[in-house]
């Protein structure tokens, strides 16, 4: 690998200031699953990591305020083994949980899987789906906070200005019958990076009609798609044959991919409305028990 | 000696490998695991182009960086005439592979090596590539067997020129070669025939897979001798490329066979080795090498893709009276496909009268194929195992009937020549129809597929030794470095010969200054030829100890048996005397005539033939083209099993290589010829989660000719998957795939378009 | 560039080691405290055979740096068995031929061993997607899953003595 400079900083202070300082490329590292295999391949030359690990809070995870908050660096093990969290967002655990490997499980972070800026990251349709917001810290002690889905502005970029980044998530605790689901499509069983991805989170009264919705794609398009008018063929309606046909017509309108090694545009496409009905099914089923 | 297993003690038995412990604590020393003192870490420098003349190459930059010791070009290696090479597995020649480790004066794929630089550490080598400044002029490239194959495609050798057709080519062309192999009439035989079919299909290139990339490490003192750690597939055959490559002589060289991590073929020849010599050389200092991931992909050989038209013809009945193939393979840059042996085995297990089968070897813009696990074999049989079960629909016969309609059997003469003996096929169907997995349910989406396979199975020269120590323990020492198992095999046949327990046998890969010569582990060769060399060496001992018992007893040798370890009196002299257990004998070798111990040297000839026959239970989801094998059970002759663990072992690795074959391993090359999926990432080979078990069935058919009836079993294992999967897609949902990888978007569009067929 | 000072815990036993920033923890085990049992596959985490566990997670060591390695607790293949006793996974590899060549055995020993101690009773499914991050070209699979599960089975009867 390509010589680099190391940080490994105590306060959110201090990471900023290491950030904004360095003269060349800096970047932060939680996991480093992306990072590392981006800078033995040449792809980045950064001249300094910032290791975030060692910061109190950016790991862990805590119920405040009607939210979740969660911890930038926190591995997907820690979000997978905590149940209450999984109770209330089966769909965001089940996108962090198919991040690679058990071994990446590990260190995989949600702020690393967003900031990498992949469309096809796993853990970011649920994510979105569920309206989460972000905190994001700055030089100088600068907070502010933002939408998930402003993070990422392109493949590889994201709206972080020089020397900001992001601390913790915000994610609301669900109302009554609210759930969410997530699945992907991928070649094999494991280890494939998302072919299309689809998060569906999905409210409904008590008679199981969906008071709200929101549908989001990933991998078909620069960045993850929130669908909505997905998100109005559900909305007023039950789970019925009609409705899914109008949902799967919606994923796939709203479906830009490219061909590429993973899949052809025609491909994704048809499987975005498979996956947009198939996690939309689940969503509702797991709604109408909460 | 014998053919049925009565009386044996070790062989067919399962012993813990004997260097099981030190893989399982991680202290085996695999290629990348030396390390020398002083020791320079090299790197080497590819071309990003599929094709491009190199018009120069700068290094002054790269050789101030502090820490670099020295770049090489191909100037630093002597230019090597063109020579025939029988040292690997495969067709190869001398200049070609000089010229695949280092490019002279043009890059022919993405990946190709052009320089290599030594520095005092992995990371100033790698910093020091970017330093090299290499000209290059880009040329059009060609990466397709057929675009490569057509008229006006860029010409990758101004001095290649077609062999095998008439009158000789006077343009040179990308087709290296034309070969065909003929029996009976084939125009008659369509003219016979009630039923003909005609397809098409294509596989891609494919690559091994191994886990470990390639890695030596070497050593190399002013006078010229050199001693090469590395992870290959024969450490002679490592000498000789390395000698001849660099000019030196065989003797100068010392190779050391490392463990090695997996090669399936595609570590039958040298890529890094001849350059850490060269940087060895020029430094004075010992070098070690280890390539990255993503060069195993772009600059080592996969297997060819290939394009696969088969026809064939049939009476009602379902007897087979006409087969035509035509096979274009790719070699990759430089000549030297399969689609020798792919011609040879495609037919190989049906007794048919009239045959004409027409092969290509044909060079493009891609990495220069190595062998894989059967060379050639499984490409030319997903074609004609398809094809069969698409004749067996014509015909409304069943496809496993079709096959015994059709079975080769002792005294089958193949379209290639040679004519079969202690063939094992028919009993492999016999099994297959009988076996449980026939009869299972299969529920909506769900299909069966079976499809069968053959492999010659190769015998070879070999060496071994059997040295008996001093406390009646044995070594056993031999020159085929241990790919998956070996080792236990050669200690249980030496164990059986001996009659001493296995554990007290020790089995040894030597190095090529230790054991005589040894062709490389490859052809599924190593139980037959150098387990027969180590049987015979034992055997040699055997005869030893029972004279050092007659010189004991002051009696004739020939009145002395051999049982259980011990020497008995035998004959008249029965009873006179107590058995000499064989460490008795060991402790007086001193006053009996000194050391015991024999060395080996043989060809073996006489490897019987191996034949496989696989059933697949697949399901597909339509909607996504997912398919996922539910079961599969893998039917196979391997004459004996000596190790029966490790003979299952090569059944199901072989089975799963294929499972990825046939479901998602492809190499994905964007539009100028850059390899765009060089990792495992996206390559796609099965995952653990991807797998169903793999249950095998072996069929001993004993081989006459190895002194425990081993065959080969490693290769056969892989032919017959890519059909066998495609088959059972086949029932599954009613749609014919005939391209592979038979991945999900390929598997959707089908679906879909064969809706859009029934609609029209 | 200066090099790092890292003081941790490896295999059970203190450890220190000078690394530059960039080295992974795969290179400082190998190349620094010659641990070479961690193999290097693919330096992607594609195929775990430099799996280690790290604070008790299993972790690619290639996509670990080894200045991260501070105050750390990790253990590597070398420090599965218990001086000459193997771990039952080792055994059962042994027993059921589960490794050929051998090279990808260490990542899923280790991660095997990773497995049933958080889940001694796992089913062959959840085993399977376990280790669906170590990637073996041999012996599809099988008969390392047999091992996986017949070790469970020996360190349940164990554990319940």
């Amino acid at each position: 690998m390509p010589r680099v400079n190391f940080a490994a900083p105590t306060t959110i202070d201090e990471a900023a200031a290491a950030l904004a300082s360095a003269s060349g490329l800096a970047k932060i590292m939680s996991g480093g699953t992306d990072l590392l295999v981006q800078l033995r391949s040449g792809r980045l030359k950064p001249e300094l990591i910032v290791d975030t690990k060692r910061i109190p809070g950016l790991i862990g995870m805590r119920q405040e305020g009607g939210m979740w908050i969660i911890g930038a660096a926190t591995p997907g093990v820690m979000i997978s083994d905590n149940h209450e969290f999984e109770h209330d967002y089966p769909g965001i655990v089940e996108g962090m949980d198919l991040i690679g490997s058990q071994q990446i499980q590990g260190r995989c972070s949600l702020a690393g899987n967003l900031c990498n800026a992949s469309p096809a990251a796993d853990s970011v349709p649920a994510v979105i789906a569920s309206r989460a917001t972000c905190v994001i810290a700055g030089p100088n002690g600068a907070r502010r906070e933002a939408l998930v889905e402003a993070i990422c502005v392109g493949p590889g970029r994201t709206s972080l200005q020089k020397g900001e980044f992001i601390i913790e998530f915000h994610i609301p605790k669900p109302k009554a019958h609210q759930c969410d689901a997530y699945l992907r499509f991928i070649p094999r069983t494991e280890m494939d990076i998302a072919v299309v991805g689809c998060g569906v989170n999905v409210t409904l009264d008590g008679g199981g009609t969906c008071t709200d919705a929101r549908v989001v794609l990933g991998a078909v398009a620069p960045t993850t798609v929130i669908v909505e008018d997905a998100a109005k063929a559900l909305i007023g309606h039950k789970l019925d044959e009609a409705t899914l046909a109008k949902l799967d017509t919606a994923a796939q309108a709203a479906a830009k991919p490219i061909s590429d090694k993973r899949g052809t545009i025609e491909y994704r496409v048809k499987v975005s409305g498979v996956l947009a009905r198939r996690a939309a099914t689940i969503a509702f089923e797991r709604a109408a028990k909460r | 000696m014998t053919s049925s297993s009565e009386g044996l003690k070790v062989v067919g038995t399962r012993p813990i490998r004997p260097d099981g412990i030190e893989k399982v604590i991680g202290r085996a020393q695999f290629g990348a695991d030396t390390v020398m003192p002083g020791m320079l870490w090299a790197k080497v420098k590819r071309s990003p182009h599929a094709h491009a003349k190199i018009k120069s190459i700068n290094y002054d930059k790269a050789l101030k960086l502090p820490g670099v010791k020295a770049v090489i070009t191909a100037k630093d290696f002597p230019d090597i005439k063109s020579e025939e090479a029988f040292v690997g597995e495969g067709p190869m020649n001398f200049r070609d592979l000089s010229r695949n480790c280092i490019a002279a004066d043009k890059a022919l794929y993405d990946g190709h090596a052009v320089a290599a630089v030594a520095a005092t550490s992995s990371a100033i080598a790698e910093e020091a590539l970017d330093l090299i400044d290499v000209e290059y002029e880009v040329l059009a490239h060609v990466i397709d067997v057929e675009d490569a194959m057509a008229d006006g495609a860029p010409v990758l050798h101004d001095d290649l020129f077609t062999q095998g057709v008439e009158p000789k080519p006077t343009k040179p062309s990308n087709v290296a070669k034309k070969i065909g192999f003929n029996k009976g009439n084939i125009e008659e035989g369509f003219k016979e025939a009630e039923v003909v079919i005609e397809r098409r299909y294509t596989t891609q290139p494919v690559h091994q897979g191994y886990i470990e990339p390639h890695a030596c490490v070497v050593s190399i003192a002013t006078d010229g001798q050199a001693t090469i750690w590395s992870s290959s597939q024969g450490q002679f055959m490592v000498r000789a490329y390395c000698a001849k490559l660099l000019g030196t002589d065989i003797a100068n060289i010392r190779a050391i066979a490392a463990e090695i991590g997996g090669g399936f073929g595609g570590k039958t020849l040298v890529y890094l080795e001849p350059l850490a010599l060269a940087l060895a050389k020029k430094t004075g200092r010992p070098v070690k090498m280890v390539m990255s991931r993503e060069e195993v992909f772009r600059g080592t050989g996969p297997t060819s893709g290939g394009v696969i038209e088969v026809k064939l013809g049939a009476k009602k009945d379902g007897k087979i009276v006409a087969a035509q193939l035509v096979l274009k393979y790719q070699a990759g840059a430089f000549p030297g496909s399969p689609v020798g042996p792919g011609c040879m085995c495609a037919f190989a297990m049906y007794d048919l009268p009239h045959v004409h089968i027409t092969g290509y070897d044909v060079v493009s813009n891609r990495p220069k194929v190595a062998a894989y696990r059967a060379p050639g074999a499984p490409i030319s049989s997903f074609g004609v195992e398809s094809c069969l079960n698409e004749l067996a629909d014509e015909l409304g016969v069943d496809p496993l009937k079709l096959r015994e309609i059709n079975a080769a059997k002792d005294g089958t003469k193949t379209a290639h020549g040679p004519t079969f003996v202690n063939v094992g096929y028919l009993e492999t169907l016999e099994a297959a129809k009988n076996h449980p997995h026939m009869k299972e349910k299969l529920g909506p989406n769900q299909g069966r597929g079976i499809a069968s396979g053959f492999w010659f199975n190769i015998g070879g020269e070999s060496s071994a030794s059997c040295h008996i120590n001093e406390d009646g323990t044995a070594t056993v020492v031999s020159g085929s470095p241990d790919i998956g198992g070996s080792r236990a095999s050669m200690a249980m046949m030496a164990s059986e010969v001996l009659g001493i327990p296995y554990e007290r046998v020790r089995p040894v890969v030597a190095d090529t200054t230790a054991v005589g010569f040894t062709f490389l582990t490859g052809g599924s060769r190593v139980t037959f030829a150098t387990g027969m060399a180590v049987t015979q060496a034992a055997e040699t001992v055997v005869a030893d100890l029972k004279k050092r018992a007659a010189m004991i007893w002051d009696i004739s040798p020939d009145a002395v048996d051999w049982r259980d370890g011990m020497a008995w009196p035998a004959g008249q002299n029965a009873g006179n005397f107590d058995p000499l257990s064989l460490a008795d004998i060991a402790l007086k070798a001193g006053r009996t005539g000194g050391p015991i111990s024999a060395e080996v040297s043989l060809n073996a000839q006489g490897a019987g033939p191996g034949f496989a026959t696989h059933i697949c239970d697949v399901e597909v989801d339509p909607e996504t083209g997912h398919v996922k094998v539910l079961r599969y059970t893998a039917v196979q002759d391997v004459g004996r099993a000596i190790h029966p663990s490790y003979v299952e072992g090569q059944i199901q690795g072989g089975v799963a290589q294929g499972v990825g074959w046939a479901l998602n391993e492809e190499y994905v090359y964007d539009k100028n010829g850059r390899l765009d999926n060089p990792g495992f990432l996206d390559y796609r080979m099965p995952v653990c989660s991807d797998m169903p078990m793999i249950e095998p069935v072996m069929i001993e058919v004993p081989n006459p000719r190895h002194p425990f009836g081993a065959k080969g079993v490693g290769e056969v294992p892989i032919v017959p998957p890519m059909a066998a999967v495609a088959n059972a897609i086949a029932d599954a949902i009613g749609t014919r795939m005939r391209d592979l990888p038979m991945s999900p978007p390929k598997l959707r569009a089908a679906l879909d378009s064969g809706m859009k067929d029934a609609a029209d | 560039m200066s090099k790092h000072h890292v003081t941790t815990t490896i295999n059970g036993e203190p450890a220190e080691y000078l690394c530059e920033a960039q080295q992974t923890m795969l290179d400082v085990l190998r190349d620094e405290l010659g641990l070479t049992g961690s193999k290097e596959g693919c330096s992607s985490g594609d195929c775990g055979a430099c799996t280690i566990i790290v604070d008790g997670n299993i972790t690619c060591s290639c996509l670990m740096l080894g200045v991260e390695g501070e105050g750390r607790t990790i253990t590597t293949i070398e420090g599965v068995a218990q001086g000459d006793k193997l771990h039952p996974v080792q055994q059962k590899f042994l027993e059921h031929a589960a490794l050929q060549c051998g090279f990808c055995t260490p990542g899923f020993i280790v991660a095997a061993k990773a497995l049933l101690d958080s889940n001694p009773n796992p089913t062959e499914e959840e085993a399977r997607y376990w280790l669906a991050g170590n990637l073996c070209r041999c012996t599809g699979y099988d008969k390392i899953l047999r091992a996986v599960m017949d070790a469970a089975e020996v360190m349940r009867a164990e554990a319940g003595r």
